[in-house]
């Protein structure tokens, strides 16, 4: 059944709509869109060293994503530059110099498009296992530390003056995120991995009242998304990573008539 | 022994420094179980400070800080929610416990708002969020509730029965309640202790002793003491015979 390259594709789709659609509230309820854009560019670092050291790729972009996320940490609390800065000083600088290791892997073909873009052809078994087991792992993960996570998402002294450990549970949650970019990268790719946390989450957003249908709408958006996008892709030979991202948009802009329609309502 | 089992909170000395600028130093005060331990004060003489160091939330804090509960119910002076986050006031209520629907229903009832369950957060007055603030922190049935300022906003009505209610959770509940206000007249009836802040401890004893306190005078003014020593002459009974109090 996972002969064909199309049924892998579908299927690594749904493996990471799963976990997109929660973890993307976070980003969103958080505001760590540029976080996770800085994670997803350091991706590009840990594939050109999983190559040059021949290693697993989703091993090695978890690693240095969650290195990354580190030093992002330290130079917050050690230097005066705010946040926006940081962040794009690391995303740009790990892009740039994973460029250029690149340049210097002249024995090996790259497929650099594939990489900022995704490639639904590149998906193979083992990625699948990886994107399913991983992604079967993230979830759990992220259910054992919703609470804290949540609470101080809402408010992050509430959290901790009861007693939950909102610190612990933003460092966990920050390698779970570094850990989706791993399993993602080869079908959405390094620069639009942001988008598929992000955008679905905004659709669902404007059809939600509460957390948890907030959650559920983010996954459906994601594995629609994934639906349309990889059949578009397929037709019209376009790279799967745009081609899901901009289904996710089609959505997002039809949910908008849903806003206009309640607040219609409301009055 | 006995004594010392009732002590939920402990602060011995404590102080915190920011940018070379104590926001408060020399601070002690011991929150009991079912008593109401009220701080007073001006702007920035570090009253949520205090509290929060007894809560635990400033690191690098001199001084010691003994916390023998973790069953906490606290309602912070300031609270934003992002309109990003859809939350209902039933999320909110089961944001740090598992509660189960009838302590929901009992605690939004006993602050006046639980037609308010299914309402959207972000909809609510600044009054209607301050009782769902309180109801959230006391559904749990914590044995030690920090309070700053949790009547902000609400109707003078209101007001006079959320204070009630504070001082009847700490009856039934048998909570130690650490109390932040500003309305002296209210508050003081229901309070065991008070500690007057200006950055330090001030003075600090039952309102009565307070209210006599130069220190205080000279803060808040000969008025204020005078109104502290009639509430306390017409609520505390154990005093109302004091002839003292019936010259002011």
């Amino acid at each position: 059944m996972f002969d064909d390259f199309f049924i892998r594709a579908i299927f690594a789709g749904i493996g990471i709509a799963f976990v997109t659609g929660p973890l993307g509230c976070f980003v969103v309820w958080r505001r760590l869109s540029y976080f996770g854009d800085t994670l997803a560019h350091s991706a590009l670092l840990g594939v050109t060293i999983a190559y040059s050291l021949d290693f697993n790729i989703a091993v090695s972009i978890f690693f240095i994503s969650s290195a990354i996320a580190l030093i992002l940490i330290q130079l917050q609390r050690k230097t005066n530059l705010p946040s926006d800065a940081l962040l794009g000083l690391l995303a740009h600088s790990s892009l740039a110099v994973g460029l250029v290791v690149i340049g210097f892997l002249t024995f090996i073909r790259f497929d650099i498009m594939g990489l900022l873009f995704g490639d639904i052809l590149a998906v193979n078994k083992k990625d699948l296992f990886i994107i399913w087991f991983g992604g079967a792992l993230i979830l759990i993960v992220l259910k054992l530390i919703w609470k804290p996570l949540f609470a101080s998402t809402v408010n992050y002294e509430l959290a901790e003056a009861e007693g939950l450990n909102p610190d612990k549970a933003k460092a966990i949650f920050t390698v779970l995120l570094a850990a989706l970019i791993a399993i993602s990268i080869k079908l959405v790719g390094v620069l639009l991995i942001t988008g598929m946390l992000i955008i679905p989450t905004a659709m669902a957003r404007n059809l939600s009242d509460n957390p948890k249908k907030m959650v559920v709408f983010s996954i459906i958006g994601g594995l629609l998304s994934v639906f349309i996008g990889l059949f578009s892709s397929l037709e019209f030979n376009t790279p799967s990573g745009p081609s899901i991202i901009a289904a996710a948009l089609f959505l997002f802009i039809i949910s908008l008539f849903k806003i206009k329609q309640t607040i219609q309502l409301k009055n | 022994m006995r004594i010392e089992n009732n002590i939920l909170v402990k602060l011995k000395d404590v102080g915190l420094k920011r940018n070379d600028k104590w926001l408060v130093k020399g601070v002690s005060l011991v929150v009991e179980k079912g008593k109401i331990i009220t701080l007073i004060g001006p702007n920035g003489s570090g009253k949520s400070t205090t509290a929060k160091i007894a809560l635990g939330l400033h690191k690098n804090i001199e001084g010691e800080v003994q916390k023998l509960t973790d069953k906490i119910g606290y309602v912070p002076q300031k609270i934003s929610i992002d309109w990003t986050l859809p939350l209902r006031v039933k999320d909110f209520m089961l944001l740090t416990d598992d509660l189960n629907d009838k302590l929901i229903d009992e605690a939004l009832t006993l602050t006046g708002v639980d037609h308010l369950k299914n309402k959207n957060l972000g909809n609510l007055s600044g009054g209607e969020f301050q009782r769902v603030l309180l109801a959230r922190a006391i559904s749990k049935k914590p044995e030690l509730l920090v309070l700053d300022e949790p009547v902000q906003g609400v109707d003078f009505t209101g007001e006079i029965a959320l204070y009630e209610l504070i001082k009847k959770i700490s009856e039934n509940l048998n909570c130690g309640i650490l109390l932040i206000s500003h309305d002296l007249h209210t508050v003081m009836s229901a309070t065991d202790h008070v500690v007057c802040l200006n950055g330090h401890v001030c003075c600090s004893g039952s309102p009565l002793d307070v209210a006599k306190n130069k220190e205080y005078k000279a803060l808040f003014g000969e008025q204020a003491s005078q109104t502290l020593s009639i509430y306390e002459h017409k609520h505390d009974h154990v005093h109302s015979s004091d002839g003292e109090i019936k010259k002011n």
